[in-house]
């Protein structure tokens, strides 16, 4: 099953995310790699590595990340896996994106399709 | 040229200015970005101070790669993977080398803003570390070519660099946290540029302690 890390300068924002994505899809491996070791706001590449590996079953991982330095580090952490090659940072909102990708991994979907999907939360409307 | 124990009191100056210059840094980038710059360049710097001793007496390359890991896994903001990047492409540019010619440091400054453009996907004008580092560079890079030597041309760097950050408050930042202020990031200066001119400086300063 494809497995989701959630990366955010917040800690709080990247544990509230996979807590809220648990809600609709239980099964799914999602990591929260939000903060700094010591709990401050940032990004730590050494996080989102543990992060990635924790849900990597062979499927594939998607990297969900907020602004800034978010995506840098997530790109540093996936050149420093030895095949980081079904690791894919996504550009889509960070609390949709992971809710929506992760019910349709729940659903058996390959990284392919759960990234299709991805591309069109860009365009969802709230309202 | 440039010794071991010159690359190394280039890093301990730095550190020391990143230290002094925190709040700076911090209230450069609480005008137009999210105020980190110094509290993570700090920090960042404070952990390499600490590596330092157990790597001191390794080759140039594993010194410079180490400044760099360092500054990856403790920096936080975009500024870890910049200069961590800057760092570790410097490192392999020298490998197995105990000592730099000219054309060693140039091509170590060459491989460290090649990592940051990479990184950053950043070109010169966009109001960032690179406008204050690609001036300075070319500065050092035409100096050589006169027949100066590195101190001369070191001199020349540090006041390019400093011209480079003057020239970040006339443009609009289209790349980091600035970019979300478009135009109202006009008139302010870059503190990546700015922390960038304080590692010349550094430089600047070892070279003429050297006096070479």
């Amino acid at each position: 099953m494809v497995g989701f890390v959630v990366v955010s300068h917040s800690q709080k924002i990247a544990e509230g995310t996979v807590e809220l994505a648990k809600q609709m899809a239980a099964d799914v491996k999602i990591s929260a790699a939000g903060g700094m070791e010591d709990g401050s706001i940032g990004t730590d590449v050494s996080r989102i590595l543990a992060g990635i590996e924790a849900v990597q079953t062979g499927d594939g991982v998607v990297v969900l990340v907020d602004l800034g330095s978010a995506v840098m580090s997530s790109e540093m952490a996936i050149e420093m896996l030895s095949d980081g090659s079904n690791v894919k940072i996504v550009d889509a909102p960070i609390v949709e994106g992971t809710i929506f990708g992760a019910v349709q991994a729940s659903i058996g979907s390959s990284l392919e399709e759960v990234i299709d999907v991805l591309a069109g939360t860009k365009s969802y409307k709230k309202i | 040229m440039a010794t071991k124990a010159e690359v190394l009191d280039f890093i301990r100056i730095y550190a020391d200015k990143m230290a002094e210059h925190r709040q700076e840094l911090t209230d450069l980038d609480q005008a137009i970005g999210d105020g980190d710059h110094g509290i993570n360049m700090s920090r960042g710097f404070k952990a390499v101070m600490e590596k330092l001793p157990a790597v001191e007496n390794k080759s140039i390359d594993e010194i410079l790669k180490t400044v760099g890991m360092t500054l990856i896994s403790t920096v936080g903001g975009a500024s870890g993977p910049l200069y961590g990047t800057a760092f570790m492409k410097a490192g392999m540019s020298t490998k197995e080398k105990e000592e730099l010619s000219n054309e060693d440091v140039i091509l170590a400054f060459d491989e460290a803003v090649g990592g940051i453009q990479f990184r950053g996907k950043a070109v010169r004008g966009e109001k960032t570390i690179l406008d204050s580092m690609i001036p300075a560079i070319d500065a050092i890079k035409a100096s050589i070519k006169e027949g100066k030597t590195m101190a001369e041309a070191l001199v020349e760097a540090e006041k390019a660099a400093w011209n480079g950050v003057e020239y970040t408050k006339t443009i609009i930042a289209t790349k980091g946290r600035a970019s979300y202020l478009g135009e109202r990031s006009i008139g302010h200066q870059d503190p990546g540029a700015t922390s960038m001119a304080y590692a010349f400086q550094a430089a600047n300063e070892v070279a003429q302690k050297a006096g070479k």
